[in-house]
């Protein structure tokens, strides 16, 4: 799932000052699983945000509401009866949401709630980890289940670099070496010919390289 | 026992303080309290495992967030004692009611106070 993590009240509280009515958006999906914009978080920020403007004399509307998804084109039409009643919106979706949000309300401002920070697992109670980079062509049957791109800070093809030592990576004592879990997996699968195998320059350019990126699929188009 | 403890808090029971929420708490400011305080059973002997560790997270979470907005973590707290310490109960409560006293009013109480007698 997509991982984001809140912004610090103080930024939010800055970019909103200005408006006096606002509505604290939230997202049922990936956000509220990382516990970063569901509908626990948005009733957090509304009731700080009330009680810091109540405190400081100034009188805002702050309302809020958590929509299914915030990427799909019907559950934000559920805001177009009311979107005129607010002057500024913060959503705390992934910054897909925030965008899809923007594009289709053009003359309300809409102010991220949220960092998105990677693709990534729930690998333990209040801690998430990456493991996508969604580079466009996976190469997970061969490096056994186990993504070099994502989990490699040099994301290299064939084997660890000279920076691995006892299983981690040089950048940091707390990454593990991707290659080193790459190998012990393959070890396990017994299909350590797999890692003997060349493999090709990887095509980037269904990465980030070749510009935003579009999935078109003519067999479900209506 | 009979004991003496201050009149002006309101008890609100929970099956387990686990059940209290970071927004059960800002709620509670923002409706006017002065304080709260959460008591949940001694640690490690939480029927549920857990529940009063997610307890006092949540009140350190709610601090934070309180001392950003301007109402001042200090007025959140949480205690621990066994369901047999009535006396320790009574003692917590006149604690936290002195300490809140000492503070004065919550901010959001006299805003909200303010804005009443100016109308």
């Amino acid at each position: 799932m997509i991982i984001a993590e809140k912004k610090p009240i103080e930024e939010i509280i800055d970019e909103v000052k200005d408006f006096d009515r606002i509505l604290i958006l939230g997202c049922n999906e990936c956000v509220t699983v990382c516990e970063a914009g569901g509908k626990k978080e948005v009733e957090i920020l509304a009731s700080a945000l009330r009680m810091y403007f109540i405190n400081k004399g100034s009188e805002k509307k702050v309302d809020e509401k958590t929509l299914e998804r915030q990427c799909d084109h019907e559950y934000l039409e559920e805001l177009r009866s009311t979107i005129d009643d607010y002057d500024a919106i913060v959503s705390l979706a992934c910054g897909v949401g925030v965008q899809f949000a923007a594009e289709k309300y053009l003359t309300t401002p809409l102010i991220p709630g949220v960092n998105t920070v990677c693709l990534g697992a729930n690998e333990a109670r209040g801690l998430w980890t990456e493991r996508c980079q969604a580079c466009g062509s996976c190469v997970l049957a061969r490096t056994g289940g186990i993504c070099p791109v994502s989990r490699c800070a040099k994301r290299v093809l064939n084997g660890p670099c000279g920076g691995s030592t006892n299983g981690k990576c040089e950048i940091s004592k707390e990454v593990d070496c991707a290659w080193q879990l790459i190998i012990d997996r393959l070890k396990a699968l017994d299909k350590m010919g797999d890692y003997e195998k060349v493999a090709p320059i990887k095509d980037w350019s269904t990465d980030r390289a070749g510009g935003p990126r579009t999935v078109t699929r003519e067999d479900v188009k209506i | 026992m009979r004991l003496k403890i201050p009149s002006n808090f309101r008890i609100i029971r929970v099956p387990c303080t686990g059940k209290v929420d970071i927004i059960h708490i800002l709620r509670a400011f923002e409706k006017g309290a002065d304080g709260v305080y959460v008591v949940g059973c001694m640690e490690g002997d939480c029927h549920y495992n857990e529940g009063n560790f997610r307890a006092r997270k949540r009140v350190e979470q709610a601090a934070g967030i309180l001392d950003k907005v301007g109402v001042g973590g200090e007025r959140v707290q949480m205690f621990n004692l066994s369901s047999g310490e009535g006396p320790l109960f009574a003692q917590y409560s006149i604690e936290m009611d002195t300490k809140i006293k000492t503070l004065g009013p919550s901010p959001i109480r006299v805003a909200k106070q303010n804005k009443k007698n100016a109308a």
